[in-house]
């Protein structure tokens, strides 16, 4: 970095909160993508002050900034592709006011998601988006991200959530967006739009966000399936029914031979699929809507069907979901975890286009997700040092993605774009629709200072590149 | 991107460590869920500090990209080795093992600087002291001599020891009254349990537990012989070794196992128990330490898998005969090397709450390291007590007038944290088989 740049910086920060040493860029380098990138630098800002006066010095000196929460990101989204600075949010944490009477909280963004649902617990409110990395997550990065989780399907992602937004821009002015209301119709809605732009529009320094109240009760069951396309049906059929599960969640085959051989707890070898749903409300409605589920699942042809009884059950039935990525994780120590996502009446489809996908590439494919909202994760493991291997991988990503859009989809249900998805933005927006989203980057950020790299794709290039 | 790259050849250290734990590394999917588990993530604020950076950071170095004293020395000696993160690791990585490989390798770098103040003091302390029972004796003994005389008041009152170390100084204060030697036991001795036996039972003394603390060793024996032991103390045991290898002398470590799977598994006992949380996670990875050794791999392994915690074996022939009932609140650190390591959990909880008249309260945090760490609180003293006094909060918010330990080093690290917060008068810092002695009426 030029001295005069760090000059500048040091007028604004002080040394023990900025970092040049090899060990610690390095260690800002990654994200739970698998990319690497050294930035030059790495600065922890403490608040919205202090991050404008930076982003204004890299404006005058050209240096690309890139804000980070925990770096729980899969699509890439902190990592410091063009070199320079590296911001690390998670030292903006000192907010989070629960308002009870609004219900609302307002948080920083360094705040970890999972805080959020226990504080909003104990005043008897409820934050629904649930990433499964929300005990790590920051909230900045989940709103940046537009992260979602399980409980997608009946409460929507965080995007339903956010309403307020205090925001450094890309050239370092402080603004605020939409407020303390639920209805809001002033002007444009810069709130949704900064939210989901994965940090090329601003940099969020403190969030407004929804609560609902906690429901009541929950209860959970598990249907084994001898043939995929009957649990497809399942789904659609509940989906139909008029009941809106909590939760809808799908593992394939390969997912349960995954989880039987790493953590053996009697899951049916032979079944195509398993089915786990999770029902939330009045505890009289969800007794009925479990039963009403379950026979669904039966007609349908399920093989076995349980309802949990007992909260251990519960979490025997659910330790099969969360035994997942570890069990895959023991197959090869390169997972690439996708998110493509197709409309629900679509699953059965996008299941029999991943199976081929599999076969034609002999690769080590799993499949499960949440299933209700036809966010599936196809996950390829693999080892990114085998190189044959991953050039196949390339294609069968590029495949899965194909699949996912010509089936009525989308690129991404959760993870976001980043840097493993920008080659295929045109595919799903077309040119006009990806160049009105450049238009507005450009306007917002003259000197592409703000994560760079990101959602769109150099100059050439159309298709993601794992291995060089 | 940049693919893994082997290293450079001509560097033999960098060539050790990614054949002894690159694979490991590989294992991390950088998913930071051992993040929130991590007391110096969570107290330095730097992904440096993390064990997610800290595996990576190792990665680089086996790959040749970072060097071992510049970058690596630094991040990995400020690790506590709690290995809090092994057990939030969805995905298994064995920390403990890059950890140690690590530390192996820094050893052995070109450019390790052995002239290092604090390295001295180290090789001191693990090289001539800890593996000879004799030496830590005659320490246990002049300790006692200084406790005794009058020597320590003086001391105290002077401060001069603050103005040498304040690390020391904290220590000396939060040193347990250290029993006579003339009550100790003597290795070789056979002591038969009260009543029916119902298992034969070796003993591992440890060597601070049999200096420093011989009081409960004596105590761990007389409550082994109450819920019906017979004790053997075998002769020609020694310090097991984990400082050793936590300071990256794997060698030293390796012979202390030999010697200690050599005097136990000469006794005819169904298990051998021990009494600090350290010690045991150290006795059961024996297994692991000497996998590659042909000839002691089956010995080690064997010895491994008969190594339980005092707690254990209680729990497992109790209810314990009590005597007396306790009065006030009592809460439990755990023991990271107990918990993460052992995975023994529930039974000192149980058995605490089986004591007649305790009330029993869980403190928020009492899975996160208590910082002292080996001599983690010695080496990084301001590091260790800023955790430290974290908990010193969450401990006051359960209103316990005893807090309960199973590991030497947590248990002076709560007496330290308890002086340091100037409530001496109101909480005590014990170890499990004090409370449980007392409570059946031994002392």
């Amino acid at each position: 970095m030029e001295k005069e740049a760090l000059d500048d910086l040091r007028q604004v920060i002080p040394n023990d909160r900025m970092f040049l040493d090899l060990a610690e860029r390095y260690c800002y380098s990654y994200d739970a993508s698998f990319g690497e990138y050294l930035p030059e630098i790495v600065i922890q800002p403490k608040n919205a002050e202090e991050i404008s006066e930076v982003i204004k010095l890299a404006n005058t000196h050209r240096i690309p900034v890139y804000p980070r929460g925990s770096g729980t990101s899969l699509s890439g989204g902190p990592l410091p592709v063009k070199g320079g600075m590296v911001l690390d949010m998670t030292l903006l944490r000192d907010k989070l006011i629960i308002d009870r009477e609004n219900m609302l909280a307002i948080v920083s963004p360094g705040v970890i998601t999972a805080n959020i649902h226990k504080k909003a617990e104990e005043a008897g409110l409820f934050y629904p988006p649930d990433p499964s990395s929300s005990n790590v997550a920051t909230i900045g990065g989940n709103l940046l991200e537009n992260s979602s989780g399980p409980k997608g399907l009946k409460y929507g992602t965080t995007k339903e959530y956010v309403i307020g937004l205090e925001v450094v821009t890309p050239t370092g002015e402080i603004i605020r967006t939409g407020g303390k209301t639920v209805k809001n119709v002033t002007g444009y809605d810069l709130t949704r739009l900064i939210v989901g732009s994965e940090g090329t529009l601003g940099i969020v320094t403190e969030a407004t966000i929804r609560l609902i109240p906690k429901p009541q009760s929950k209860q959970t069951f598990v249907a084994h399936f001898n043939h995929l396309i009957d649990s497809g049906h399942a789904i659609t059929s509940i989906l139909s029914s008029g009941i809106l599960p909590s939760a809808l969640e799908l593992m394939d085959n390969a997912c349960i031979r995954a989880v039987e051989s790493y953590r053996p707890s009697g899951l049916p070898l032979q079944a195509e699929a398993i089915l786990i749903i999770e029902i939330d409300g009045h505890p009289l409605a969800i007794e009925e809507e479990i039963n009403k589920c379950a026979d669904i699942c039966r007609a349908e042809g399920a093989s076995y069907v349980k309802i949990a009884e007992t909260e251990e059950e519960r979490q025997t039935i659910w330790s099969a979901r969360k035994s997942v990525s570890p069990a895959i994780t023991q197959m090869g120590p390169t997972k690439i975890s996708e998110d493509a996502t197709v409309p629900r009446s679509q699953i059965p489809a996008m299941m029999e286009r991943l199976n081929n996908i599999r076969e034609k590439y002999g690769l080590n494919l799993v499949v499960f997700g949440h299933a209700g909202d036809g966010n599936l994760h196809p996950n390829i493991i693999t080892d990114k040092r085998n190189i044959t291997e991953m050039k196949k991988v390339e294609l069968a990503v590029s495949e899965i993605f194909e699949a996912a859009i010509e089936l009525g989809g989308t690129l991404s249900g959760e993870h976001g774009i980043g840097t493993l998805k920008s080659p295929y933005m045109e595919m799903e927006l077309g040119i006009t629709g990806v160049n009105m989203m450049k238009k507005i980057k450009e306007a917002w950020d003259p000197n592409n200072i703000l994560n760079p790299g990101k959602i769109f794709p150099d100059k050439g290039q159309t298709r993601v590149v794992l291995v060089t | 991107m940049s693919p893994s790259v082997k290293p450079n050849e001509t560097n033999a250290v960098a060539n050790n460590l990614y054949s002894d734990a690159y694979d490991w590394t590989n294992q991390c999917v950088k998913c930071g869920y051992c993040l929130p588990a991590c007391p110096t993530y969570e107290s330095m604020g730097v992904e440096s500090a993390s064990p997610r950076g800290r595996i990576n950071l190792v990665k680089m170095a086996a790959e040749g990209k970072i060097d071992f004293q510049k970058d690596l020395a630094e991040p990995i000696d400020l690790c506590l080795g709690c290995r809090a993160c092994e057990t939030a690791c969805p995905v298994g990585v064995p920390y403990g093992h890059i950890l140690e490989a690590a530390k192996e390798a820094i050893e052995n770098s070109p450019s390790a600087n052995k002239k290092n103040k604090m390295n001295k003091i180290k090789k001191l302390a693990l090289v001539h002291l800890f593996p000879y029972p004799n030496r830590m004796n005659r320490i246990g003994s002049a300790v006692q001599f200084y406790q005794k005389t009058g020597l320590s008041k003086l001391i105290r009152s002077s401060n001069v020891l603050q103005k040498v170390s304040p690390a020391l100084a904290q220590l000396e204060q939060a040193l347990p009254a250290i029993e006579s030697s003339s009550k100790r036991i003597r290795t070789g001795t056979i002591m038969p349990a009260k009543g029916e036996t119902k298992l034969k039972v070796a003993f591992f003394a440890g060597c601070i537990m049999d200096s420093m603390m011989s009081r409960i060793n004596r105590l761990t024996i007389e409550l082994l012989n109450l819920a019906g032991c017979e004790v053997i103390l075998p002769e020609n045991q020694n310090c097991c070794g984990a400082l050793h290898s936590h300071q990256g002398e794997t060698n030293q470590a390796k012979a202390l196992a030999k010697r200690n799977i050599q005097a136990f598994m000469q006794s005819d006992a169904d298990v051998i128990v021990n009494n600090a949380g350290g010690c045991g996670a150290s006795l059961l990875e024996y297994g692991h330490l000497l996998a590659d050794d042909h000839e002691w791999a089956g010995a080690a392994r064997a010895f491994s898998e008969k190594s339980k915690d005092i707690s254990q074996i209680l729990h497992q022939l109790g209810p314990l005969p009590f005597t007396e009932e306790w009065q006030g609140i009592v809460s439990y650190q755990d023991s990271c090397h107990l918990r993460n390591v052992q995975k023994v959990q529930k039974e000192p909880r149980l058995l605490l709450q089986s004591i007649p008249g305790v009330c029993y309260v869980e403190m928020e945090g009492f899975d996160r390291c208590c910082a002292s760490g080996g001599i983690y609180n010695l080496l990084h003293f301001d590091e260790s007590m800023k955790i430290l006094d974290d908990k010193m909060k969450n401990l006051k918010d359960t209103k316990a007038a005893t807090v309960v330990t199973v590991n030497p080093g947590c248990q002076m690290q709560m007496s330290i944290g308890i002086q340091r917060e100037g409530a001496a008068n109101q909480i005590k810092s014990m170890h499990l088989v004090e409370i449980l002695a007392k409570a059946c009426g031994l002392d």
